[in-house]
């Protein structure tokens, strides 16, 4: 290689290749081979070489998620921090975003992702009325999250999402989802940091398991109240969850948001 | 000067330097020592290309609180290189437009390359004539953009960003990090700042009352105890800082100053290794 006219001085202009560890003694040929890239050499025996970082693209930023369908009412509910690590990043950063007079999403994990993938559902929203002159419904808007979050299987949204509105027979509908688009259709759903905590409550208070004989269709009130109770007892336990809790409940009159103080340690 | 930090100490491995007091690491051999090789840097000079693994010169602590009537931000003047106080007069407020501040922690080339990215976006939006500019909201957007898109490459601008600003009487105040997180808070510090200066901010806004209820002057005391408690204890921090004031008017970046600091009881500490 030719001296570079810009060269430091002190510096050789091909440097050697950095092997700290002297190969076997014993050997009928040479044991160094040579890369795809000139110059450097490949040992296929152990050397010290320095320790690779890899960048890593994800974060969580924790946070709680509800979703309860009733009959002819849904209920989205989530907390509002945000955290990093240890840290408390903000104390309101809400999680769920209303999509339109019968739909509402929510979404926890890594807040980077769940901002743009909503952002991406609003976008194709638009679209979609401006095609077809209509609002979408629920359960097309279902279908379209799921198919969004598989186009990025191998380089997935980490978000947890619930959806929760009301389907074209104006019943209650809660779909769920992992981060690579499994969805199903379920009547109740917690995700996030706390569902650990929740979800077993949800299953015994809203589902009726292992309690049958006391099965009842439940109202709009006492859902409101499970779901306070759940984020109440769910603050004490789990340090991701907390500051504020944001309420959407969705009727036929359209979508109504309460809010409500969480502990804020 | 030589502007190569690979030129300016002794490169040391990351085995051998375990406390990283150097902070390029692992870059023996193929680190370009001259202008030419940047520029084939590539693969057409026989090396893979290389992305950002951890940031070089590096500015600390960003500090931001809304007051009654605007936003105040505050940030050293210092540019460390390791633990090398490297750079001692860099300022790390920068005004973007009337009504907004950008601030910037972490890698100061990143920090460089986006303030550019911004200004010029500026220049193409004033040049359009069209009676829109960028207010802080939209800024933010942008910022936000960019620092998730580079993420998503994995090739990530390490800083952790705050802007403030105020826009059709708002006041505006949102950091962003190397992996595209956003948030907006009445409060916001970075770095070392998130441990120290935050619970001190986040005190304040309490007993005071909230953001409507602290004074400008009373936000300029905050933010200069801040900085004190700061110089104190974050070992790369300067006590030589500026303030950025954003209010209706526009936008007042101050001269660096410093605060008065006592260091007597220094010689009572035992322990530490002292």
């Amino acid at each position: 290689m030719a001296e570079h006219p810009f060269q430091h001085p002190s510096i050789p202009s091909e440097p050697t290749p950095q092997i700290h560890q002297t190969p076997p003694t014993q050997q009928l040929y040479s044991r160094e081979m040579f890369s795809t890239y000139p110059g450097q050499v490949v040992a296929d025996y152990p050397v010290s070489v320095p320790i690779e970082h890899r960048f890593d693209p994800y974060v969580d930023n924790g946070g709680t998620l509800l979703s309860i369908a009733g009959e002819d009412f849904c209920v989205v509910a989530a907390d509002t921090r945000q955290s990093e690590g240890y840290s408390i990043n903000a104390r309101y950063v809400p999680k769920s975003v209303k999509l339109s007079d019968k739909t509402v999403i929510s979404m926890g994990g890594c807040y980077a992702d769940c901002l743009t993938l909503t952002k991406r559902i609003q976008q194709s929203m638009e679209w979609y009325r401006h095609a077809h002159g209509k609002t979408m419904s629920t359960a097309a808007v279902a279908q379209m999250l799921s198919i969004m979050l598989y186009q990025k299987r191998f380089f997935p949204f980490y978000s947890w999402c619930i959806l929760g509105g009301l389907d074209e027979e104006g019943k209650g509908a809660v779909y769920t989802y992992d981060p690579v688009g499994s969805y199903e259709r379920e009547s109740c759903r917690c995700a996030g940091s706390a569902s650990s905590l929740i979800q077993p409550f949800l299953d015994n208070q809203i589902n009726f398991k292992n309690q049958e004989s006391q099965r009842q269709q439940l109202s709009l009130d006492q859902v409101v109240r499970i779901t306070k109770d759940s984020f109440t007892s769910a603050t004490e336990r789990d340090i991701y969850t907390g500051d504020y809790l944001e309420i959407f409940v969705i009727t036929k009159d359209g979508v109504e948001v309460q809010k409500m103080d969480l502990k804020k340690d | 000067m030589d502007h190569f930090p690979t030129n300016w100490g002794n490169p040391r491995a990351e085995n051998v330097d375990s406390y990283n007091t150097y902070p390029v690491a692992s870059h023996i051999g193929t680190v370009p020592h001259s202008v030419q090789q940047i520029a084939g840097y590539g693969h057409t000079n026989g090396h893979p290309t290389s992305h950002t693994q951890s940031p070089v010169v590096t500015g600390t602590s960003v500090l931001g609180l809304k007051f009654k009537g605007g936003v105040i931000m505050a940030a050293d003047n210092l540019a460390s290189y390791g633990s090398l106080a490297r750079f001692r007069d860099v300022e790390r407020l920068h005004q973007v437009a009337d009504f907004t501040v950008l601030g910037a922690s972490g890698d100061m080339s990143d920090y460089q390359y986006v303030k550019n990215l911004i200004d010029s976006q500026m220049i193409k939006e004033y040049n359009a004539d069209d009676g829109h500019t960028l207010a802080t909201p939209n800024i933010y957007e942008y910022l936000w953009r960019v620092m998730y898109n580079r993420r998503s490459k994995m090739n990530p601008l390490w800083n952790t960003f705050v802007l403030g600003g105020v826009h059709k009487g708002e006041r505006f105040l949102g950091a962003i990090d190397l992996k595209g997180t956003p948030y907006q808070a009445a409060s916001i510090a970075t770095g070392f700042g998130s441990h120290l200066a935050q619970p001190i901010l986040r005190k304040e806004l309490e007993t005071l009352g909230g953001e409507d209820q602290i004074s400008e002057e009373q936000a300029v005391k905050i933010m200069k105890k801040c900085m004190m408690v700061l110089f104190y204890r974050d070992a790369r921090s300067m006590n030589k800082f500026q303030l950025a004031k954003i209010t209706e008017e526009g936008v007042t970046i101050s001269e660096p100053m410093s605060v008065e600091t006592e260091w007597g009881f220094a010689e009572n500490i035992r322990g530490y290794g002292a």
